[in-house]
């Protein structure tokens, strides 16, 4: 297991390494620099430009240098918890970005446990009951949760709970909570808003892995071993429980792999249209603008919490399956 | 030894049948049976799609729908940038067939428009003493189509001094119907030509990692981790902020395109090549190779045939992502814009909650969204279990 864990870390490094390069590589694409077009806009309007700062910051991160110095600043940046300057904020990205990406991961963490605890009883409910009218109309609401733009499901959504339970719109918390230090109040506030983006963000990966957990179980439900369990008596639920959904149950884990970057996509859009505190908005302001490190910081994070996210799956798969851990590859 | 040997040892009685002999007589096939152990994959696969009622229902949908993007013009009762001033945030007026228990065929009933001046909102209402009965094959604004000529041919239009908003108008007073009948042009392609540019990336390298193997394989496979691991919809944003704003509409839009598929590729690269891994141990593509086939010519010739149903129906299955991926984008106004009219930019004028309140019709066109979607799931389903005809 040490091994694994060892062999598992080796590979996520160069694969950050690798990740960094193309984020900077993207934030670099559009033509020009934010400083340059900012000093531009302010001596046109007049205004006189704090040179001596503008020299400080451009000399730090070497906007007047090659591309490949350029990163080579910024990676050391980040190895040493200077992630870049705001120029559109004007304060250092870590403050501008403050706990919005604490608020993302509860988010993020708050739907796979939404996902789960919904896929897990429907996934059962439709393999035991296949082709039955439930398992056709739940197959039926899981291809619409497919097919429905996640931010049309937001709007709706937040209208409905606005006018049955009077939901504030938009936001992640009551407006008295916002900027106040953490409370028990403002949790309460939190978990009152976070339902809506939760239930909006995790009906495709929900639909996703009902639709895995039936085709799994299913297979296994065909098998020698359950019909001999069945045949020496065993009660069908004990049966069921105790046998193929064990078996069935390792795309829950594996899957996180494949649920959190789909989650953190629709999670940037959602957070848009319902104006969350989170990652997203911040993104989408930060690329309009040019704000190139904002977005390279937040696009870092955004990567660093899947490769996580997969790394610490692969480690509870690992733990589950000694396949795994034995020959260090997933077997799909 | 042998010394009492019967005498004479008559023939043994036997029955010879008179019938012809047949060798294969108890593998006689039918004809029907004849006609499928004979058939092509591709008429195998025909078949077996045919029994898959909700495929082939949502197939014919969706050739209906592309051919729809043919003949836009004429569809559309109005012009694309047609705007009614009279006519803002008008409600959808729905078809009647009977006034006053009496028959008159289609049409649709007069709007009134009240300006409220206690909300200063605007309020339609029904007027049912003018009813305009719809006209077909008619005569209404004048388009170029397809660059050919001019004409203005409708399939429907408003009765004589009437307007016919089916869905309803937007804020400019454009008929959302016209709307998004042509935006289905710009929605339905970019995930076709997006597909397309996946599909060559997705068989190049899955085709590489797979007939080769060894470190090009690994080097692809890390590759496609890395991409899988980015979320999408953040990088989508990124690349398409990144499109330079002098671009002209056109230009914009096959950047787009090229975006969606830069990034959707991974998926097909892996079932490409596992299926390579697969056949790249079968007998025939042995025989190729021993008989000095250059790589080329084995992946062309020999494996790429064998598995592109497979392709097909895991393409069909990824264009909807495609679609949506564009419709977020456009919704977020990082992706085409206004002129260019796509299903996306129409919903990004359903971007707010009043929206949603007081003109519940601007999201009409999520539910074409919704359509399109749904459709391709239910077609690439069923092209997947048609896929493999020995199952």
């Amino acid at each position: 297991m040490f091994y694994f864990f060892l062999r598992r870390l080796s590979v996520m490094i160069p694969t950050l390494f690798v990740i960094s390069i193309l984020i900077f590589v993207i934030i670099q694409l559009p033509p020009g620099d934010y400083l340059s077009t900012l000093v531009g806009e302010l001596q046109a309007e007049g205004e006189n430009v704090d040179q001596e700062k503008l020299d400080f910051l451009r000399k730090r991160y070497g906007l007047d240098r090659p591309v490949m110095e350029q990163y080579a600043l910024w990676l050391k940046g980040i190895l040493q918890g200077d992630f870049g300057y705001s120029f559109e904020h004007n304060q250092p990205v870590v403050d501008v970005v403050g706990d919005q990406v604490l608020l993302s991961v509860i988010i993020a963490f708050a739907t796979i446990l939404f996902t789960y605890i919904v896929a897990f009883p429907i996934g059962v409910y439709s393999a035991t009951h296949q082709y039955s009218t439930g398992d056709h109309v739940l197959t039926f609401i899981g291809f619409l949760g497919l097919a429905t733009p996640n931010f049309l499901l937001a709007l709706i959504l937040m209208y409905l709970a606005n006018v049955y339970f009077g939901t504030s719109i938009g936001g992640l918390m009551d407006p008295e909570y916002l900027d106040k230090p953490w409370s028990w109040g403002k949790i309460v506030s939190i978990l009152e808003h976070l339902w809506v983006p939760v239930i909006v963000i995790g009906t495709s990966g929900t639909a996703t892995l009902i639709r895995r957990l039936r085709a799994n179980l299913l297979d296994e439900l065909q098998k020698p071993y359950v019909t001999t369990a069945r045949a020496k008596g065993l009660a069908e639920t004990r049966l069921l429980l105790k046998y193929p959904l064990r078996v069935a149950l390792n795309p829950f884990i594996a899957d996180i792999g494949n649920l959190l970057p789909a989650l953190l996509s629709s999670a940037a859009i959602v957070s848009v249209v319902l104006s969350l505190p989170t990652t997203g908005p911040l993104l989408l302001k930060a690329l309009q603008s040019q704000d190139m490190y904002l977005a390279g910081f937040l696009l870092m994070c955004l990567s660093l919490l899947t490769v996580i996210g997969m790394f610490l799956s692969d480690l509870a798969l690992a733990a589950l399956d000694p396949r795994i851990r034995l020959t260090g590859t997933r077997q799909r | 030894m042998s010394a009492d040997k019967p005498e004479s040892a008559a023939p043994l009685a036997h029955y010879v049948s008179d019938t012809p002999f047949v060798a294969d007589e108890t593998e006689q096939l039918s004809a029907e049976q004849e006609r499928i152990y004979t058939s092509s994959g591709w008429r195998l696969m025909w078949l077996k799609l045919r029994r898959h009622r909700l495929a082939v229902f949502s197939g014919y949908v969706l050739l209906a729908l592309y051919g729809s993007i043919l003949i836009s013009e004429f569809l559309a009762p109005y012009g694309l940038h047609h705007r009614h001033t009279d006519f803002i945030y008008a409600p959808p007026q729905g078809i009647h067939f009977f006034h006053d228990g009496a028959f008159e065929g289609p049409f649709v009933y007069g709007l009134e428009y009240k300006l409220n001046m206690e909300n200063l909102r605007r309020e339609y209402t029904r007027d049912e003493s003018r009813r305009y009965p719809i006209r077909f094959l008619c005569r209404g604004d004048s388009y170029d189509f397809w660059g050919l000529f001019e004409a203005d041919l409708h399939l429907i239009c408003p009765g004589a001094g009437g307007t016919l908003f089916l869905l309803g108008t937007d804020r400019l007073g454009r008929d959302l119907f016209s709307r998004i009948i042509y935006g289905a042009r710009i929605s339905l392609t970019v995930g076709l030509f997006g597909i397309i540019f996946s599909m060559i990336l997705g068989i190049i390298f899955g085709g590489l990692a797979g007939y080769y193997g060894g470190i090009v394989d690994s080097t692809v496979q890390r590759m496609i981790e890395i991409i899988r691991s980015f979320p999408e919809l953040p990088l989508w944003m990124a690349l398409s902020a990144a499109l330079p704003v002098t671009w002209s509409p056109i230009l914009i839009y096959f950047g787009i395109t090229l975006i969606l598929g830069l990034i959707d590729w991974t998926g097909l690269a892996r079932a490409v090549r596992s299926k390579f891994l697969a056949l790249r141990e079968e007998d025939f593509t042995a025989a190729a190779e021993l008989m000095g086939a250059r790589p080329s010519r084995i992946i062309g010739r020999h494996l790429v045939p064998n598995f592109t149903s497979h392709l097909i129906a895991s393409a069909t299955l990824s264009i909807p992502s495609m679609i949506l991926g564009e419709t977020a984008l456009s919704f977020l106004g990082l992706g085409l814009r206004p002129p260019v009219t796509s299903w996306g930019v129409l919903l990004a004028e359903a971007q707010n909650i009043s929206a949603v309140a007081l003109y519940p019709w601007l999201m009409f066109p999520g539910l074409a969204v919704v359509v399109v979607v749904l459709t391709f799931n239910f077609l690439g389903d069923g092209l997947r279990d048609a896929a493999d005809p020995y199952h």
